[in-house]
């Protein structure tokens, strides 16, 4: 076995691979750009070396700077992660020569498997079914059908230099594929300058379903079953899961064999996925396979207890696997989130910056129940902008679906980061959604589901109470532990009238203490928590309901986070409320039509034009000052009118920088 | 006798209606409350002792004498808030539009002489349409009974006026001089002459909001300590704020049970300050983690971003936070913030409050528009007010704190108490590169001698070890651990003794 090996990568996966080499002993060798010196990876590697600039392309992708720092520290074997040089032939290749293991496959299966068309052309070869169509050129209306009969309905017509949904047409039948083709083509001519067109199989109810394979150098190969991740937003996974709900035991045999039969035909080893997209009646084509370790890897260690890292690592150092075909068994149910550093109440527009709270849930495994965090980050650490936005993997396991399900939702409400906007409620709404709970997917759920954006779950009447509950006893806490400051009226004491109002939305309740609780509007419901001021989570039960919630405190109450929504709870004396019916609407208070510099400097850049629509929170101009670069960023949502400086422009306090309509 | 009770019982129901349904409806219709309703808001319940309530004024100008109404426009008295005694009074706008006459104005000289006597904070909310002109000089001469009162009791008892209305004119003067002014978003607004005399004067057409409104006066004029979105939110964070100040100059500081865990370690804040020195952080993040319960009371947040200042607690006792900014302007001392920072450490002084000063300086702002702008004297302020404060000071250096700034901002030389530094400090006369230039004038040019240079003058100056090989700083600490140290500080400071020599007052460079 290696004694040491390096990690060609950052971040969680990084962090993940240290994890499975230190358990077997082995030492790591972490490599950093400028902008990781003091990443997590860093600080658990035993070494670690620096290998150049923040931009990728001047560190973790360039194959010399890896070369150097295995010849540095001596490391027998690479672990490339996924992503920068991971299913890159030449690095491969470049390290055999340097007679350093590879943690992966052959070269030759990554340079097969890298090419579209060629993996197409393998796969169809090794009888692994692939989406039918005709990957040639086609001449005219008249063939389109035809072809289009052939493939049968409906069919997909798609512009060969396509993308973005243009030149991209679906036909049901003669005359929409006749239609189809000749708007395909022309569409193509005008925005790609290439007019080729080919048809296939349009896939009705697409959900992506990926199926993991494990080889050895000797041959053996064996599938680990498969994950569903057909929660994508923009063909980026959000949420994976293990087993898919959709297919059968005889499907998931047809799919893993045939998976490892590409495999076979490539000569793979090492850990590899091979994607399909599976259609509403369980047909199932090709889409591509991954000689890599996937993001998603944990749910499948989750359900077969296979520690992927490990074999990997076992498998280049030329062990034969001890797992067979017939061991391997799927237990329970497997569920990952990925905490993106993005905000899905602005269109998830990318955030990074400091983490200036990061406080995931504890990591567990308790009665049947497994909680995991893989992550490459820490508290005070940075999200860069330099690198991927995703901030943590959180995992559940349990023994069925909706347990899992449960234990993610739990988990994500004890999941706090401040400093930076994150997706942790949208997570937690697709945990809460119905339609999810019933694993009813598809590959466009998302748009689906939230095709207005997304505004926070829904909340049920039932939590709403519960919430204004808790939201009152932590009131009640902080107005009581107000009247114990010194230097009060002896003897002349106040007490704080526990009647009080609960104000949620427009909705008003009347609360008073009991003995156990609160009475809300008539009807008891008794509350228990230790949470005090100041503490970020309230755990509480609730007519004995359990709940989390992170909390904030807002003037007049607290804002409540969990179940993906942020409610903000109102407690107010009934005087108060009563008064409140006087008070004038709340504006927004932004009506500035200007962009006005805030300080003298110098304009670094500008980074809106003219007409751009621009979303609040989204930045327009950086500004150096003393040396420093500050971002402006829109107040909100506006609309550019005119932009009245240029880059290196010198400007002076309350300069007009940009109108906005 | 039993009519006599009906009779104050009568008396007491006309008074409270104030100008009568009619002017309350309006008054609501603004988006305001009446004068009795703010009380409401702002005292512990059925704490309200009403003095006055029957006073009424003498005019006998403009059949003055025909229009009397009990109270004359302002509510007086005292009450408690979460158990803590203030006075108070509250112009009533239902009521003569809450103008201030001769009677009006001794209602209010009365409880300001029981304020300072009792050493009780006094609140005073206003919402007036001005003087009453009817009766002339006597109104002028109300006004100036009051603003004397406030400048005796300045220093001696809190002062914190909430302007919830229009306050122009005369009525704009004693704010003025009280502690802390607060305002409400779109119904309240100050100026001395109002948009009428503007535009006959000066031509310059603007609205009462653009001339004095919340916005006007947070920002731009520092007049006033805050903002809020209306009357219920204002008088919120009222009672909120009034907990973190002592009842008088010789009360002590409140104290409060805390939930904190007083040695707290937050591992974040080795992180803080980032590697390269040009980038800015949030200074907001390391107040926030030394407080209790992340619990601070920020003053003036939207004025001279550059500086924070606000009220915090350390193991339940309030404590004055001062700390530079570096996501604004580098945290760069310039005359607003010079001034900002000044009023609120005299502010903590008077009244006994400890003061921890969080330092980030690269030094002051340079530019004609500070110079002709008197940085010099605004500077001076803070260093004065640094240097004539006797109340514990407790300082911890970041990151840079060069040339006169450093000293300004609670240096040891300023009577620091304890003086800290975090290992990231640099503590210098200014950044490498400019001093290099200085020093080695020769060099210039000369790319590669400067760089060296540069690298030896970092490596010379550029950390806290020289100031603390001279005693300039007491201690160099972990940040993870600022919150153990300022609390053990304080705790060991709780009896220092400090005074000044005596003298009448003395001469802050105003």
């Amino acid at each position: 076995m290696f004694k040491k090996i390096l990690i060609a990568n950052r971040g969680e996966i990084a962090c993940r691979v240290i994890r499975s080499a230190r358990a077997m002993g082995i030492k790591t060798v972490a490599v950093y750009s400028d902008a990781d010196s003091l990443a997590l990876h860093v600080r658990e590697a035993d070494e670690a070396v620096h290998i150049g600039g923040a931009p990728a392309s001047e560190s973790y992708l360039v194959i010399d700077k890896i070369l150097d720092a295995i010849k540095q520290t001596g490391a027998e074997a690479v672990h490339p992660g996924y992503g920068f040089l991971s299913e890159n032939r030449a690095f491969a290749e470049a390290l055999d020569k340097a007679g350093v293991a590879f943690i992966g496959p052959p070269a030759g299966a990554i340079e097969a498997m890298g090419d579209k068309i060629t993996s197409k052309k393998l796969a169809a070869e090794a009888g692994v079914t692939t989406v039918p169509g005709y990957m040639g050129l086609i001449e005219d209306a008249d063939e389109a059908v035809k072809i289009a009969g052939e493939v049968g309905y409906p069919v997909m017509i798609k512009a060969s230099a396509g993308g973005g949904g243009k030149g991209m047409r679906v036909a049901y039948n003669d005359q929409e594929a006749r239609e189809g083709f000749q708007s395909s083509k022309n569409e193509a001519a005008s925005s790609f300058g290439d007019d080729r067109i080919f048809i296939e199989k349009f896939v009705t109810q697409p959900r992506h379903i990926e199926i993991q394979i494990l080889g050895d150098k000797h041959g053996n190969l064996i599938y680990l079953g498969e994950r569903e991740c057909s929660i994508q937003r923009r063909n980026q996974k959000v949420i994976e899961e293990a087993p898919s709900p959709f297919l059968d035991a005889k499907t998931r045999k047809a799919m893993g064999e045939q998976a490892v039969a590409l495999a076979k035909a490539v000569d793979y080893c090492s850990a590899g996925t091979v994607e399909f997209i599976v259609d509403g009646d369980r047909n199932f084509y090709f889409l591509e396979m991954n000689t890599r370790l996937q993001v998603e890897h944990p749910v499948t260690e989750l359900i077969t207890g296979v520690d992927l890292v490990e074999q990997m690592i076992r498998v280049a150092a030329g062990e034969k696997l001890t797992l067979q075909q017939k061991d391997v068994k799927l237990e329970g149910w497997a569920m990952e989130s990925r905490v993106y550093a993005e905000d899905p109440y602005r269109g998830f527009l990318p955030s990074t910056g400091r983490l200036s709270i990061y406080r995931p849930p504890e990591e567990q495994v308790a009665n049947g129940i497994t909680v995991r965090n893989d992550t490459g980050v820490y508290e005070g650490g940075e999200i860069s902008l330099f690198y991927d936005p995703m901030i943590a993997k959180l995992i559940t396991h349990a023994p069925d679906r909706t347990q899992a399900i449960d234990a993610m939702s739990q988990a994500l409400d004890g999941f706090r980061i401040d400093g930076i906007r994150h997706n942790i409620d949208f997570l937690g709404a697709i945990m809460g959604h119905q339609r999810f709970r019933d694993g009813n997917l598809t590959t466009a759920f998302i748009d689906e589901e939230y095709p207005e954006g997304f505004e926070g779950a829904p909340v049920s009447p039932e939590r709403e109470k519960a919430l204004a509950a808790l939201g009152y006893v932590m009131m009640r806490r902080r107005l009581l532990r107000a009247t114990q400051t010194s230097h009060i009226l002896s003897n002349h004491e106040y007490q704080p009238d526990p009647q009080m109002a609960v104000q949620i939305g427009e909705t008003v309740l009347s609360a008073d203490e009991t003995d156990d609780g609160v009475m809300l509007d008539g009807t008891p419901l008794s509350v228990a928590t230790d949470w005090l001021p100041g503490d970020l989570f309230a755990e509480a039960e609730v007519d004995g309901q359990f709940m989390k919630v992170s909390v904030d405190a807002l003037p007049e109450g607290y804002g409540l986070t969990g179940g993906g929504a942020m409610i903000a709870v109102q407690v107010r004396s009934m005087t108060a409320q009563a008064l409140m019916v006087h008070m004038p609407e709340k504006t927004d208070g932004i009506s500035d039509r200007e962009l006005i510099c805030p300080m003298p400097g110098v304009v670094v850049s500008v980074a809106v034009a003219e007409g751009d629509a621009v979303k609040a929170g989204q930045p327009l101009a950086v500004v150096e000052a003393m040396k420093m670069e500050n971002i402006l960023r829109a107040e909100k949502d506006v609309t550019i009118a005119k932009v009245l400086c240029a880059q290196g422009d010198k400007l002076a306090v309350d300069d007009v920088m940009i109108e906005f309509e | 006798m039993r009519d006599i009770i009906k009779e104050l019982e009568e008396r007491r129901r006309v008074a409270r209606l104030g100008g009568g349904e009619k002017y309350i409806e309006a008054q609501h219709a603004r988006g305001k409350l009446t004068a009795r309703e703010r009380i409401d808001l702002l005292l512990d319940p059925s704490s309200f002792e009403e003095i006055d309530m029957f006073v009424e004024h003498d005019g006998h100008e403009f059949g003055m004498q025909d229009k009397k109404i009990p109270g004359d426009g302002v509510v007086t008295g005292w009450g408690t808030v979460n158990g803590r005694p203030i006075y108070l009074y509250a112009k009533d706008f239902t009521v003569f539009g809450g103008s201030l006459s001769k009677a009006h104005s001794k209602k209010i000289n009365k409880v300001q002489d029981m304020a300072l006597r009792n050493g009780v904070p006094i609140i005073g909310i206003l919402d007036s349409g001005g003087a009453r002109i009817q009766e002339g000089v006597d109104a002028l001469g109300g006004y100036a009974e009051v603003f004397q009162r406030n400048t005796l009791a300045s220093g001696v008892i809190p002062q914190i006026s909430m302007i919830m209305g229009p306050c122009a004119g005369g009525d704009v003067y004693s704010p003025a001089i009280t502690d802390f002014i607060f305002m409400v978003r779109n119904t309240s607004y100050m100026f001395v002459t109002g948009p009428g005399v503007v535009k006959t004067v000066t031509n310059e057409e603007v609205t009462a909001e653009e001339l004095g409104g919340a916005k006007v006066h947070t920002t731009k004029s520092s007049v006033a300590d805050g903002a809020y979105d209306n009357d219920v939110e204002a008088l919120t964070e009222l009672r909120r704020l009034i907990n973190f100040l002592p009842l008088s100059n010789t009360s002590g500081v409140p104290e409060q049970p805390s939930f904190d865990i007083r040695d707290r370690a937050e591992d974040a804040l080795d992180t803080l300050v980032p590697d390269n020195p040009n980038m800015p952080y949030d200074m907001m993040e390391l107040v926030k983690k030394v407080v209790d319960e992340g619990d601070f009371f920020e003053i003036q947040k939207d004025f001279a971003k550059n500086i924070i200042v606000g009220f915090g607690r350390i193991e339940g006792r309030s404590v004055g936070f001062v700390a530079n900014q570096p996501m604004t302007l580098a945290g760069v001392l310039d005359s607003d913030a010079s001034r900002k920072a000044a009023r609120f450490v005299r502010f903590c002084d008077c009244f006994d409050i400890p003061i921890v000063t969080f330092v980030d300086v690269p030094g002051f702002l340079p530019g004609t528009s500070q110079e002709y702008g008197g940085l010099i004297k605004h500077g001076a302020k803070l260093l004065f007010a640094y240097a004539e404060a006797t109340v514990p000071k407790i300082t911890v250096i970041t990151r840079k704190a060069y040339g006169g700034a450093y000293d300004v901002m609670a240096s040891k030389h300023l009577r620091g108490d304890m003086n800290y530094a975090w290992p990231t400090a640099e503590i210098a006369v200014m950044g490498a590169k400019g001093a290099v230039e200085i020093i080695f004038r020769s060099s210039i040019g000369n790319d590669e001698e400067i760089a060296e240079h540069t690298r030896e003058y970092e490596e010379k100056f550029l950390n806290p070890f020289v100031a603390a090989e001279r005693g300039y700083i007491d201690e160099v600490i972990q940040p993870h651990n600022t919150r153990r140290r300022v609390a053990r500080s304080l705790a060991l400071l709780r009896n220092k003794e400090l005074e000044n020599p005596w003298k009448k007052h003395d001469n802050i460079p105003l």
